[in-house]
């Protein structure tokens, strides 16, 4: 499958799981700030990417979890520490985290679910 | 009043479909208003009979020991007015399950005739971290005996 294809079916899947037009799905657009998804349009993404790509995504895997949590010791005053980030570079290699490196405020992170993202993660599943 | 949108189950098979009827009766005082000299059975209470359905399919699947919340109704369709004589048959399939929710898509038919149709998801609250603290044990569930419904069901079956 090429990157287009895998970009075309990434847009439907967002166009029907958040009720966007399809123009607005851009491979930069946030899927928070930009197109107004919520924490429970994250499962309905996941649903629908497993229907649409016969993949299976196991919890954790496409969005990362417990991030925040104190006894993960990752986060530091708000900031993700060095050896959060390099967890997060084994667990979630589809985000773009040298971005995020430069300012890691934990809410950053959300800017970092991108389509862009979305398609990379599809990419890696479907080459596993 | 008790918030049942349906009245009983006749089918369930475990982790696929679930069928439930409701019927619809002028004794209704809500379908007075709804609308007054044309009495028609609201399309939101329809979705709520439509997502008990689908509740419970999803609940029984893991034993009901989640607390099940409908979460999101990505889609829903109505194509016609439902009337008090009426029985509505709900039919829920299971269409996705995870461990912090799931979804489903659910018919609504009076005879043949499709009146509506939905897709609904739902999310388990105690995996999402706010509710760690309420009892595990179901609440829709343990209220006053939506269970008792589907054991109805499975008398007559």
């Amino acid at each position: 499958m090429t990157p287009e294809d895998i970009f075309t079916k990434v847009r439907d899947t967002l166009v029907d799981a958040l009720g966007v037009d399809d123009d607005e799905v851009t491979l930069e657009a946030r899927l928070e700030a930009d197109l107004g998804a919520e924490s429970i349009d994250f499962l309905d993404i996941v649903f629908r990417l497993e229907k649409n790509f016969s993949i299976k995504i196991p919890r954790g895997e496409l969005f990362p979890e417990d991030l925040a949590s104190a006894d993960a010791g990752f986060v530091k005053d708000g900031l993700v520490t060095a050896e959060g980030l390099a967890t997060l570079r084994k667990k979630v290699p589809h985000i773009d985290l040298d971005t995020f490196a430069k300012d890691p405020k934990v809410e950053n992170i959300k800017d970092m679910f991108t389509v862009q993202m979305l398609c990379n993660f599809v990419k890696n599943k479907l080459a596993a | 009043m008790r918030w049942f949108w349906i009245d009983r189950f006749t089918e369930l098979q475990s982790g696929q479909y679930a069928k439930a009827i409701k019927n619809v009766s002028l004794a209704e005082e809500h379908l007075h208003d709804h609308f007054p000299g044309f009495a028609v059975m609201p399309g939101s209470l329809m979705l709520e009979g439509m997502a008990q359905t689908g509740g419970i399919l999803l609940g029984e699947k893991n034993n009901f020991e989640h607390i099940v919340v409908l979460a999101k109704v990505p889609n829903v369709t109505f194509h016609g007015f439902v009337v008090p004589g009426d029985t509505l048959t709900y039919t829920a399939k299971l269409i996705n399950e995870s461990p912090e929710g799931g979804s489903v898509e659910v018919t609504a038919h009076v005879g043949d005739r499709l009146v509506a149709e939905a897709e609904i998801i739902f999310s388990h609250l105690d995996q999402s971290g706010d509710f760690k603290h309420l009892d595990q044990k179901n609440f829709v569930f343990s209220i006053g005996g939506l269970l008792s419904v589907m054991e109805v069901g499975k008398a007559g079956a």
